[in-house]
């Protein structure tokens, strides 16, 4: 299998590619065969990554392994440098799960203007974009995959979207080119002022940023944080995603909130925090200050929507709040909690924007005045969407509770040099949050799922949960329920990886 | 006196092209007119044949110097021979259908291309300021006459006039700028004026002579605030050959920007800095801001050559910095910029012909729907406005990165703030590129459903070739990124 380790990841990356050039072959007309494609390609990806997960070597997850690096653009010493670690690992398998699971969930109702080839074409694009950017070690590398998946999420939310998707699509794409350009200018200052002069993350990384002076590496940090910041999206960069979201049809919205928004948290802990240490120690407070205005933000903005699909829009900006409260603590603690927090917000946001996409179908409305006693109506659904209300609000025992309890509690002790009276009031603020967050949640809940059933929606025929809904879903529940009662399967892969990163910034946690 | 040296291998590629340029001449006299066609193979054989010499001589390898240094044929001289030579051949494959069927002058006009053509490879190795001033004439008065085609349109007679006008003053400025430098150098070849500045003589006389010289230049390549013609002209000649004027020529006069600068002048970077740091800023933020607002897609590509121009102009705006570590790399990066610049306009403008001639418009709504009835027009055209505007992995990103890896490299105050109104333009430039894909992708079909947009063969080869061409850059950019360094090796 030595023939595997060395193609792993670069199987994992461009599969998908393979699969979109041969969905851009079938002609149109054959719908069937371009799905079985799109899913055999999805399927294939997936098979590579569990392959993955049983030859990884546990422990040794602080190391890279499946490494790949081979020479790319010489004239500017940028290498194609791929590997994988126990940060990566749970990223990468949610990726590869959640896009098999959204070619399933499409399989019969593509949104309107239908042309599965092209949707499926675009999302095929899209893994790879998204797989690659977990993987690469090198910046640009790193910054080519990161955005590859701004053009097919533009038409993805511009073709498909709702009403207002010109307005969401290129929003969303502006904002986020304007971080990603002012986080190449800090790629390429990181560059020349690392001795040698080298784009590798892990060169760098082991540099700490030596020989840069402290203003310059401020500076540099400015110029990633922003490029990073804007994709999580953090308070207050959050402008595009309620629009992006609300607009986009329910596949782009599961894409978008359980993978995309991570590319930007990852970004942190894979590059801003291990290559520039000393400047993030300085840009600490300001970031977990933006987090808890994020979390409470986002839960007041929650409590003021009308339409579904944006009050979980809102409800990812205080969500990611906590995970970025948990970077800022720049603990081990912290940051695994963090990782944590993604993976569960990806599985249940994932599977609350699935919800809302199905409610959309079903009723033609996502407004919460109109919708009421989906129990009565559609038991399941209910039941599904209680469920993952509970996750989401970090009810113990459900995956939610393990990104964000732990992330509250290590804004206690954050880490050496670091204002510990400030974090403590973070700790308290973002507490509050989770209050708020059970508020807005449950309101939901009730508005949607319990109450008599509306007089508008009385004698229609309300469909209960379809077959292709119950294969998506059945995973991500499983998931939510398992990593609740067993999150030591994600801290046990992620610890020794983050104590590497965290180990720079000394004791604490 | 001795015979001057000729090194007829060396010359080979002008050669060939002033022999197709008569055979053209000769057999649009002899056709009949329904095969006068044909001379649009013969001038495209002429860009090949052409381009056959400068392949060898590349392979090759040692440089070729004659006429006591005032034609060099080097590295960078071959790289910007080719890319002429492969550009022309484009515009030929662009032309041959619209030409034909719009009833113009067929014989003439291709005589006309190839010798502006002429006129760019003798740029290219031009290395004395007569020599320079020689090759620009060549180059751009057959492009006044071309521009002028559709001579029953005003428009076009107006692009021609202004055209003409501009390029005249500019010429002039721009010789009575080289006048004094050579007043006071005392001679006319780049390297001697180069040896000059390096006494540091000249002092303000010789500031007003570089400004002057490159004043002149910055109207050729359109930068603001000399860039008033460009739009009308584009607009009102012949879409071919504003794919050509826009790549080409525009390429002609940064190859001359290029081997003043980088060879002539380079002491003098406190002359010349300044000047082309705001010819730069102001290109790209007023080409751009101008562009948001157009609703004719030559227009909008005109503004956008403008602010590419500005993008173009960024390395030389940093080039001479500290120990002069910059200069290489911002030599290269511009010259990779206009390698991939060209690819990717000319695709744009290629898919432009090939959606006029169904839908006789080049107003973007015009493009609504586009990608319901010619999905291979929309997503190739979006292919090429993507790549201008920058996203990976469509070749354009490239060419942005190696601007602001120069800019970073210099790691001046000036030159970082450059590099901020770099980014913050490639931002602005995003939203037009994107709403013209935005036109073809969300809008519905018009009414009448589109019908098919049939695409003759040669111009489907010219789509085909930049489409490849662009995503083969943007995935393995060492392709184009090693032309860029080899052509830096000499200098």
């Amino acid at each position: 299998m030595d023939w595997f380790d060395s193609w792993a990841l670069s199987l994992a990356a461009f599969i998908p590619i393979v699969g979109m050039a041969a969905v851009l072959a079938i002609p149109k007309a054959k719908e069937e065969l371009i799905k079985q494609v799109a899913l055999v390609t999805t399927a294939v990806t997936l098979a590579v990554g569990v392959i993955i997960l049983f030859r990884f070597d546990y422990d040794a997850a602080d190391k890279l392994q499946f490494s790949v690096n081979k020479s790319w653009i010489d004239v500017i010493s940028s290498r194609y440098h791929m590997g994988l670690d126990g940060i990566s690992l749970p990223l990468l398998i949610l990726t590869m799960g959640i896009t098999l699971l959204c070619v399933v969930y499409s399989w019969d109702h593509f949104p309107e203007p239908h042309n599965p080839k092209a949707f499926l074409a675009l999302l095929l694009v899209l893994e790879t974009g998204m797989i690659g950017t977990f993987l690469a070690e090198d910046l640009i590398l790193f910054f080519i995959f990161f955005e590859l998946v701004l053009l097919p999420m533009y038409f993805m939310i511009g073709v498909w979207g709702g009403p207002n998707r010109d307005y969401a699509s290129i929003k969303f794409f502006l904002f986020t080119l304007f971080g990603s350009a002012l986080m190449l200018l800090s790629f390429l200052a990181l560059f020349f002022k690392s001795d040698p002069h080298t784009f590798d993350i892990v060169t760098l990384s082991q540099l700490h940023g030596a020989g840069i002076t402290h203003g310059t590496q401020l500076l540099i940090f400015g110029g990633l944080f922003l490029g990073f910041a804007i994709k999580v999206p953090m308070f207050p960069f959050h402008t595009w995603l309620p629009d992006a979201h609300t607009e986009a049809p329910t596949v782009g919205s599961v894409i978008l909130a359980a993978v995309l928004l991570k590319l930007g948290t990852y970004g942190f802990i894979r590059i801003a925090l291990p290559v520039l240490p000393e400047a993030a120690r300085s840009w600490a407070p300001y970031i977990g200050l933006l987090a808890v205005i994020g979390i409470i933000y986002g839960a007041l903005g929650c409590l003021a929507q009308r339409d579904m699909k944006r009050l979980i829009a809102f409800s990812s900006v205080a969500h990611m709040g906590f995970v970025m409260l948990g970077i800022s603590t720049l603990t081990s603690f912290g940051i695994n909690a963090a990782i944590f927090g993604m993976v569960a917000h990806g599985l249940i946001t994932g599977m609350l924007f699935f919800l809302a996409g199905s409610v959309q179908e079903r009723f033609g409305t996502r407004e919460l005045k109109r919708l009421g006693g989906l129990l009565l109506q559609a038991p399941h659904l209910g039941w599904i969407l209680g469920f993952c209300s509970m996750a989401s609000l970090g009810l113990p025992g459900l995956a939610g509770f393990w990104g964000e309890f732990p992330a509250v509690l290590s804004s206690y002790q954050p880490a050496e040099g670091l204002n510990v009276a400030l974090f403590r009031g973070f700790m308290v603020t973002a507490a509050i949050g989770t209050v708020l967050a059970a508020g807005y949640l449950l309101w939901m809940l009730q508005r949607v799922a319990m109450g008599k059933i509306p007089e508008e929606w009385e004698n229609a025929h309300i469909h209960d949960v379809h077959v292709p809904e119950w294969i998506a879903w059945v995973p991500l529940l499983v998931l939510i329920l398992g990593l609740g009662v067993f999150p030591g399967a994600i801290f046990h892969v992620t610890d020794d990886a983050v104590q590497h990163v965290s180990k720079v910034f000394g004791a604490g946690g | 006196m001795p015979a001057p040296y000729f090194d007829y291998t060396a010359l080979l590629p002008e050669l060939i092209l002033t022999g197709a340029i008569v055979v053209v001449l000769v057999a649009d006299l002899l056709f009949e007119e329904r095969e006068k066609y044909q001379t649009s193979t013969l001038a495209g054989l002429g860009c090949l044949g052409a381009l056959v010499p400068v392949l060898y001589l590349a392979g090759n390898g040692h440089d070729r110097a004659m006429f006591g240094g005032a034609y060099v044929v080097d590295n960078y001289a071959l790289v910007m021979k080719a890319l002429f030579l492969v550009a022309g051949y484009i515009t030929v494959l662009l032309s041959a259908n619209y030409i034909e069927e719009g009833d113009y002058y067929q014989g003439e006009y291709y005589v006309l291309l190839l010798t502006a053509l002429l006129g760019m490879t003798v740029m290219a190795s031009a290395r004395d300021l007569l020599t320079i001033f020689v090759a620009l004439e060549t180059l751009s008065i057959p492009t006044y006459l071309l521009a002028g085609w559709r001579k029953h349109d005003a428009k076009s007679n107006e692009s021609s006039l202004k055209y003409y006008l501009m390029g005249v003053l500019s010429s002039a400025v721009m010789l009575y700028g080289m006048s004094i430098v050579y007043g006071l150098a005392g001679d006319t070849r780049l390297v001697e004026i180069a040896r000059y500045v390096s006494t540091g003589a000249g002092g303000h006389l010789f500031d007003v002579a570089i400004f002057f010289t490159l004043v002149g230049f910055a109207f050729k390549v359109s930068a603001v605030p000399f860039h008033f013609w460009a739009p009308d002209s584009y607009e009102g000649a012949p879409t071919p050959v504003t794919a050509f004027l826009s790549v080409a020529s525009k390429t002609g006069g940064f190859v001359a920007l290029l081997t003043l600068v980088y060879v002539g002048f380079f002491g003098r970077g406190d002359a010349w800095q300044p000047i082309l740091w705001v010819l730069a800023a102001a290109s790209m933020t007023v080409g751009n801001l101008i562009a948001l607002r157009q609703t004719n897609l030559v227009r909008m590509l005109a503004y956008s050559s403008i602010a590419q121009g500005g993008f173009m102009l960024v390395p030389f705006a940093v080039a001479n910095q500290g120990d002069g570590s910059a200069r290489p790399g911002a030599f290269s990066a511009t010259i990779v910029y206009l390698l991939i610049y060209a690819v990717m306009n000319l695709g744009a403008f290629a898919v432009l012909i090939a959606v006029a001639r169904k839908t006789r418009s080049a107003e973007i709504d015009s493009y609504a729907g586009l990608f319901n009835y010619a999905p291979a027009l929309a997503v190739t055209m979006s292919l090429f406005l993507f790549s201008l505007a920058g996203i990976p992995p469509l070749g354009g990103w490239y060419a942005k990165l190696v601007v602001f890896k120069a800019v970073i490299d210099a790691g001046t105050r000036q030159a970082v703030v450059l590099g901020v109104v770099a980014a913050v333009n490639s931002v602005i430039a995003l939203f037009y590129y994107a709403r013209v894909g935005g036109m073809m992708w969300f809008r519905p079909a018009p009414a009448d459903g589109g019908g098919s947009a049939p695409v003759p063969v040669a111009l489907g080869a010219a789509i085909a070739l930049p489409s490849v061409l662009i995503l083969a850059i943007g995935i393995y950019p060492n392709l184009f990124a090693r032309l860029g360094e080899l052509a830096t090796k000499g200098l």
